[in-house]
């Protein structure tokens, strides 16, 4: 069958499950930070595909626009949170810095 | 049909690497592998005929973001080695995400899209320019209160305390030349 | 003086007294010279009194008037109780016979006690007694008699037991009470027949149920014996006695006052007061007591040595003649008495009291010839001696006269001379050991030249007392024969038809005859019951009692008691003559050796030292056996009760261990923790949640997420 709109939606879908796995699983901040990426450019795709499937029009591209740019601003603070929290706990590791526990 | 070889090409290449990115131990080649899971986005906004998205996502994404990222590895790194694997979650959080694609799956496949003919594709930006500067002025001003939000947010984060006057040593990377280039 | 002036003055008599106490007894060590001026003040308001109803009492001069009030104190539907008192003739010689004597106590006092560490208690407990004894005489119903009987019992104590440091006092309150109680008892039972059978306290309506002749036989003279049981306990009559000797204990003053002048004449007072009730056969047995009272304790007082019991004897002698002209029909002639040996042994008790406030010492052998340094005490000692003795012109002998003369027109009349025989032996001894009394002590060479030098006239404030006793000793019987005495106007026998009349139930209660248009008025209290009662004049000083003992009637009546009274006259004077004589001739002339008496009546002697050994009997029978009942119920009670009680202790300890060590330790408390253990464990695993890590919050917040899909079917 031809690459149709099922094919990128899937493929969305996939990296999406990817990132979410990688949001819950890993250690590393920054690591966990890609996953959001991850997550991001999934949702992405998904835009743009409807954009070009569905309704011809510009404006999922417009919306991935504004992902694109949201996604880096939230990194930008992001990063700088996680290097907050290596600079006061010495490390990246999520699991140490579990001061709300208990 | 050469369109779907070049598809499937560049949906593995991403898919393959977004495996790299969630399951790699390690985190530096975590960070290299997510370069060509955007490169591959891009690739596939590309075929989508989102030219300039593509582009962009080239530049801002991965010529942005993607370095900070990488800077962030790299101050980050811990000598004595990678940190043992979270087994506790693995199993709840892989469960959870087959679970999450699976219904995602079904949900594609059942639903009847209203699809339209695939039109010629055609250059993007100026159609893109104008929405931002007519529908979509609103998000547009606010993004950009936005993005100025950030960097202060960030500078002010990763300031040092002890020393005065001095900012901190990371200047806020955020500086998308995608979204300035709009005049 | 108007009916309710009379009644308002009777009840100050009462409360003043009342008042002396409760001021004294609080505040009396701060008020100035610890207040006896209270005592005496107050007391002497209540004498005032007295003199003021006496005299309003000689104005009418009618032994049958008598003014009564009262107010409803019980009324609980079947039992009825009033509170009242009774005022006649009798009531107002008695009132001023009290107050006189309780007066100059307290005026005594103020001199024997002085410098005593419980001075103020002193007079507050006289005047409490002065309340009490009141009461006796003011009370209109057997009840209230016996509620102040027991109060009066209860002031005895108290005074007798004044020196409570000395076991010897100690011992004699107790026995006092104790004994005060055997009579008691019979009382009760007295006063517990009649209310059964007539239903009322009160004593005229006791009167008018008698009248009807509904209680007779051996339950009425049972009724009489028991009524009189109190008398031969308060009024120290063989075989109760044996307090009175022993209560000398108590200072001087309380002896004059309670046990020669007052509470012992209650027993006296009451039986008189209480006649009607009294069938022959009862009052042949008071009779008896009487004179068998007035005989053996003359002659016991005869060998006494120390002058107070010489005096307690020589007191339950003249307590025996009195109770024994009751028994013989002249009850008069024993209220008489009463009143002139209130007097006179009251006199010569603190008389002996200033004697012993001079010298230390009670024992006569010790003394002599004070006469020359206690003048004033001498004399108005030996004027109360001569009154004592029955020498004419001085009170005594003219109500000692009325007794005698009554017991021989008795004798006469139911051929029972046995009263009269020991009377007059009575009379021999009493003349015979009172002088010898003076002359032992006034008289000869002091015996004990020491004490003789220390001895001193007493200060004003004890012999004003003495003073005044010694005139009334003189004056107070008047100059009359028994018939015409003063005496005649107070007391008269009771007009039992007309009280029988005013008391039946279906008379209504305005038959009262009215008396030189004086109305009756109630008292100032709530339900309040005032009549003014009147009867026909007495007859002589005599009274004729219901069921008088037999053959006293009509004209026969009058012949017998001249020839009695002349007879007796003459007889009364022979033997106190005699027995004066013998006196002077063994203590003055020392012609009869008393030593060689003494040698020759050794055994004689023995047995009167010891009081015919009354105390030793009764130690032997009575005591013996309530000891030993009393530690049979000590025994009872510290095995059977005790083993009951703790018994049930042991019971108690045992439930309460199960309870305790065993319930609530391991079921409770198992529970209790067990709960807390179940809380902790689920706790402990809830707290596993908490893992503090974002990722894992996000795991569960992603899997809430499904599960709302798939519960809400958004799919």
């Amino acid at each position: 069958m031809s690459v149709g709109l099922a094919h990128y939606l899937t493929v969305g879908a996939i990296l999406f499950a990817l990132g979410v796995f990688a949001v819950m699983t890993r250690r590393n901040a920054v690591a966990l930070l890609m996953g959001v990426e991850l997550i991001l450019n999934a949702a992405n795709v998904n835009l743009v595909a409807f954009s070009r499937f569905v309704e011809n029009g510009i404006d999922g591209q417009v919306m991935a626009a504004f992902v694109i740019v949201l996604a880096a601003a939230e990194a930008a603070v992001g990063l700088a949170i996680v290097l907050a929290m290596f600079r006061n706990f010495g490390t990246v590791h999520v699991d140490s810095v579990q001061r709300l526990k208990r | 049909m050469s369109g779907d070889l070049v598809f499937y090409g560049f949906a593995l290449l991403t898919v393959v690497s977004a495996c790299f990115v969630a399951f790699s131990r390690n985190v530096v080649h975590a960070g290299f592998s997510l370069l060509f899971t955007l490169f591959g986005v891009a690739a596939l906004y590309a075929q989508l005929g989102a030219d300039f998205l593509a582009v962009a996502q080239v530049i801002v994404y991965i010529g942005g973001i993607l370095v900070l990222v990488i800077f962030a590895v790299m101050m980050t790194r811990i000598p004595r080695g990678a940190p043992r694997r979270g087994l506790d979650r693995m199993v709840p959080a892989g469960a959870f995400a087959l679970a999450l694609f699976a219904l995602l799956y079904r949900v594609i496949t059942a639903t009847p899209w209203p699809t339209a003919a695939a039109a010629a594709p055609e250059p993007t930006t100026m159609r893109l320019g104008t929405a931002l500067l007519t529908d979509y002025i609103f998000p547009f001003e606010f993004v950009s209160l936005l993005l100025l939000a950030a960097m202060v947010g960030a500078a002010i984060l990763v300031r040092e305390r002890r020393r005065s006057g001095e900012n901190g040593p990371e200047a806020p990377a955020a500086d998308p030349a995608g979204t300035e280039e709009q005049a | 003086m108007s009916e309710n002036a009379i009644l308002l003055s009777a009840l100050s008599i009462l409360v003043l007294p009342l008042l002396s106490y409760a001021v004294l007894f609080f505040l009396g060590k701060k008020l100035p010279r610890r207040g006896d001026w209270v005592g005496v003040g107050l007391l002497g308001i209540s004498w005032i009194q007295a003199l003021r109803i006496f005299v309003h009492f000689w104005r009418v001069a009618d032994p049958g008037y008598r003014l009564q009030a009262g107010v409803t104190w019980l009324d609980l539907g079947q039992f009825h109780a009033d509170a009242g008192i009774l005022v006649d003739g009798m009531t107002a010689v008695m009132l001023v016979v009290v107050t006189t004597v309780s007066f100059l106590v307290h005026l005594y006092s103020t001199g024997y006690m002085h410098g005593d560490r419980r001075y103020e208690r002193f007079f507050a407990f006289l005047g409490f007694f002065t309340f009490s004894m009141v009461g006796i005489v003011l009370s209109n119903s057997l009840l209230f008699l016996y509620v102040f009987w027991e109060l009066v019992g209860l002031s005895s104590y108290l005074l007798i037991g004044f020196f409570f440091d000395k076991p010897s006092a100690a011992a004699a309150n107790k026995k006092a009470f104790l004994t005060n109680r055997v009579g008691d008892f019979g009382f009760f039972m007295g006063i517990l027949i009649l209310f059964t059978h007539f239903g009322t306290f009160n004593y005229l309506e006791l009167f008018a149920g008698m009248q009807a002749h509904t209680l007779t036989g051996t339950l009425l003279t049972l009724a009489g014996v028991g009524l009189f049981m109190g008398c031969v306990g308060k009024s120290a009559q063989v075989p109760l006695h044996i307090w009175l000797p022993d209560a000398m204990e108590g200072p001087t003053p309380v002896s004059a006052l309670i046990h020669a002048a007052t509470m012992v004449a209650a027993g006296v007072y009451m039986v008189a007061r209480l006649l009607p009730l009294f069938d022959p056969a009862a009052l042949q047995v008071v009779a008896y007591v009487g004179a068998i009272t007035a005989f053996l304790a003359a002659t016991i007082a005869v060998v006494k040595t120390d002058i107070k019991k010489s005096l307690a004897y020589s007191t339950i002698s003249q307590l025996g003649y009195m109770v024994m002209a009751i028994g013989v029909g002249a009850s008069a002639a024993g209220m008489f008495h009463l009143t002139t040996h209130a007097f006179f042994k009251a006199l010569l008790f603190l008389g002996s009291g200033s004697v012993i406030h001079a010298v230390h010492t009670q024992e006569m052998p010790l003394m002599g010839g004070l006469r020359h340094k206690m003048p004033i005490t001498f004399w108005t000692f030996l004027v109360a001696t001569l009154a004592i003795s029955g020498v004419p012109l001085f009170s005594g002998f003219y109500s000692k006269d009325a007794i005698l003369g009554g017991a021989l027109a008795h004798g006469m009349a139911a051929h029972d001379y046995l009263p009269y025989v020991l009377g007059l032996l009575a009379a021999g001894f009493t003349a015979f050991y009172m002088f010898r009394m003076v002359f032992l002590t006034f008289t000869g060479e002091p015996r004990d030249p020491e004490r003789y030098a220390h001895a001193h006239e007493s200060p004003a404030n004890m012999t004003i007392p003495l003073v005044i006793l010694a005139v009334l000793a003189f004056v107070s019987a008047g100059w009359k024969g028994p018939a015409d005495s003063w005496f005649a106007r107070f007391v008269g026998p009771y007009d039992l038809p007309a009280i029988a009349r005013e008391y039946a139930p279906a008379a209504a209660p305005t038959a009262v005859a009215e008396h030189a248009g004086e109305e009756s008025h109630g008292m100032a209290a709530a339900a309040a019951h005032a009549t003014a009662e009147h009867g026909e004049a007495a007859h002589g000083g005599e009274a004729v009692a219901h069921g008088e003992a037999a053959g006293h009637g009509g004209a026969d009546h009058e012949a017998i008691h001249h020839r009695a009274h002349k007879l007796a006259m003459v007889m009364s004077i022979l033997v106190a003559g005699l027995g004066i004589l013998l006196a002077w001739l063994t203590y003055v002339r020392k012609a009869i050796s008393s030593e060689a008496v003494l040698q020759r009546l050794r055994g004689v002697h023995e047995v009167l030292q010891n009081m015919y050994y009354f105390d030793q009997v009764y130690a032997a029978t009575v005591y013996r056996f309530v000891h030993w009942f009393s530690r049979l119920s000590g025994a009872f009670d510290r095995y059977v009760v005790d083993g009951i009680v703790n018994g049930f202790g042991y019971l108690t300890r045992v439930a309460s261990w199960v309870s305790g060590s065993l319930f609530d330790r391991y079921v409770v408390d198992g529970l209790v923790n067990g709960v807390g253990a179940v809380i902790q464990g689920v706790g402990e695993g809830a707290r596993r949640l908490q893992t503090g890590r974002v990722q894992t919050y996000l795991v569960y917040v992603s899997f809430s997420i499904l599960l709302l899909v798939f519960v809400f079917r958004a799919l």
